[in-house]
């Protein structure tokens, strides 16, 4: 079976509205997925960030999270929660966290003492103190987690067409069935490109995102 | 000064220049330590003071400064200030009504110098313009222009413009008692000796009660009304004027801190004026100099550098009031000099 380029290109010509929507669809379940996992992983972060014991714990179990391939947990989801978005996006968060949550602890404990005892002896609370100072702080590091994340579940999406979840992973599942079929690698080329490029896509998005979120002060 | 939050600090906050704290028997006992850090210290420091703690690392003397904010909690004893008990307020709402200064100054590196300095106001809740107001009004004060450096970030800043807004952000609410420890340490010799004027001139206006911890006895003499010379254990050995502890140390310990050379550093305390000045016509040489206001040390090192035997000193307008020479130097600390009667003309 030969790469036949001008087939390709008349496939995307004729699935061009397609594509965009299995590229849309990606994108916004990846971006939901990532934001629900950001504000669980940040939370979970202030919570456990000054307690070692609770600490390891969590950050343990989100690493037995990525652990799990993602075929077996959706496989696993699946009796549970059915097809679709939610379990799909229930494995996108359970990838996210590990990542997100390790970042939040890195960077609320990698706050200067200094920093901290000034901001205590100016009478700001604990909790200001972690709201104000040291969540600002750590966004550089916080943003640089969420941007693993975010490729790792722009890769683990397109799996979740197994459990007929949205996204470009529908075309490399459609192509992988049809396999001697006329259009199969057209399709799973097509899907598997999409993903690729909506990875690069994103991540130069995280660049700017990053830019524009970090205060001007803790720039390089 | 702000209204009056409905805390128990209003006795606290109702002043804005000097309150009086007391220490008494105050201990700090760390658990799984043999000794305590800081032993039944008692100290009493008079509205508008400005307290030198001096002694070796390790002393407990951060540790006893610390107990005053609560930034480290006492085993046991007592402090107030103004009468108020210490250990039963809200210790964030007690800190906001102590300025504190550390030696690495900890600036905010997320916020611009302005919100550094707003960072009391805000936990205040001043209004905007109150709290502007204020932050341009510091910003001049420690010699930094507002224009220039109010939307500038920390980094952006050397080390003596930072500490500057770090005594800024101190003072930013006016509160009635100053912590720091060891602001000026991390500079280098020049711009301490710059940012030590510059606080001793702010100090004259303001008034505060200020506990300043150093390990520098010279930075201790320059600054301090009064210096406590503290040992092991936190354990005052001497709590005088700067003045009667270079003339009279009270043990071994004080003599072998203050070191070598009391004689000079005394002379740092006196100005030129404090000497019997010669007459005018005793200066030989027209090119150097020493004003009223420099210290005897200053004429000290002038008349070593020149090789003169006496210098000409001037007033503020210039003109030239006497000379001084070695004699009425050493007259002033007390050593007995050949009685050559002097006289004096002015």
């Amino acid at each position: 079976m030969n790469l036949d380029l001008n087939g390709l290109f008349k496939f995307w010509s004729r699935r061009w509205d397609d594509i965009l929507e299995l590229l849309g669809e990606h994108l916004a379940v990846v971006s939901l997925s990532l934001l629900i996992a950001l504000v669980l992983g940040v939370g979970v972060g202030m919570l456990v960030w000054n307690k070692p014991m609770s600490r390891s714990v969590v950050i343990a179990a989100a690493g037995v999270a990525l652990t799990i391939p993602s075929l077996a947990l959706l496989a696993l989801l699946l009796p549970i929660f059915g097809l679709g978005w939610i379990p799909t996006v229930i494995a996108l968060v359970m990838y996210s966290l590990l990542p997100i949550v390790r970042n939040t602890v890195v960077g609320l404990r990698e706050v200067p003492p200094a920093i901290m005892e000034s901001a205590l002896g100016m009478g700001m609370t604990p909790f200001t103190v972690l709201l104000r100072v040291q969540l600002p702080m750590a966004w550089p590091i916080i943003i640089t987690g969420v941007r693993v994340a975010a490729q790792v579940t722009i890769g683990v999406a397109a799996i979740a067409a197994y459990v007929a979840g949205p996204g470009l992973g529908q075309f490399i599942f459609q192509g992988l069935s049809s396999l001697g079929s006329k259009n199969a690698l057209n399709f799973a080329l097509t899907g598997t490109l999409g993903v690729v490029v909506l990875a690069l896509l994103v991540d130069a998005a995280f660049v700017a995102i990053t830019r524009i979120t970090t205060s001007r002060g803790l720039r390089a | 000064m702000p209204k009056a939050p409905n805390t128990a600090l209003i006795q606290i906050s109702g002043k804005t220049s000097g309150a009086l704290i007391e220490l008494n028997n105050v201990t700090k006992q760390y658990p799984n330590q043999p000794v305590a850090a800081v032993e039944n210290f008692s100290m009493t420091v008079q509205p508008g003071e400005l307290i030198m703690f001096v002694g070796p690392s390790g002393c407990g003397k951060t540790t006893t400064m610390k107990m005053i904010n609560r930034i480290i909690e006492p085993t046991s004893g007592s402090i107030s200030i103004d009468g108020r008990d210490v250990l039963s307020l809200n210790p964030s709402e007690l800190r906001r009504h102590i300025g504190y200064v550390i030696q690495q100054i900890g600036l905010f590196p997320h916020m611009t110098i302005a919100e550094n300095i707003a960072v009391v106001p805000k936990l205040l809740g001043w209004t905007k313009e109150k709290t502007s107001d204020r932050v341009q009004e510091l910003l001049t004060t420690v010699g930094l222009e507002p224009g220039d450096f109010a939307h500038r970030y920390p980094k952006q800043l050397s080390g003596g413009q930072q500490q500057r807004v770090g005594v800024a952000r101190a003072l930013a609410a006016d509160p009635p008692v100053m912590l720091m420890d060891e602001p000026f340490g991390a500079t280098d010799p020049i711009t301490r000796e710059k940012l030590q004027a510059e606080f001793l001139r702010l100090q004259a206006s303001l008034g505060k009660t200020i506990i300043f911890v150093t390990h520098d006895f010279d930075e201790a003499v320059r600054l301090g009304d009064r210096i406590a010379v503290l040992s092991n254990r936190s354990q005052i050995e001497q709590f005088d004027t700067p003045a009667n502890i270079l003339t009279n140390p009270a043990n071994e310990y004080v003599s072998s801190f203050i070191g070598r050379g009391t004689a000079i550093k005394r002379l740092v305390l006196v100005p030129v004026t404090a000497a019997k000045l010669g007459p005018a016509s005793a200066a030989t040489r027209t090119t150097s100099f020493v004003q009223t206001t420099d210290s005897l040390r200053d004429a000290l090192d002038a008349l070593v550098l020149t090789g003169a035997s006496a210098l000409a000193v001037r007033d503020e307008e210039n003109r030239i009031v006497g000379s001084i020479n070695m004699e009425a130097i050493s007259a002033v600390l007390g050593v007995e000099v050949p009685l050559l009667a002097r006289t004096t003309e002015n």
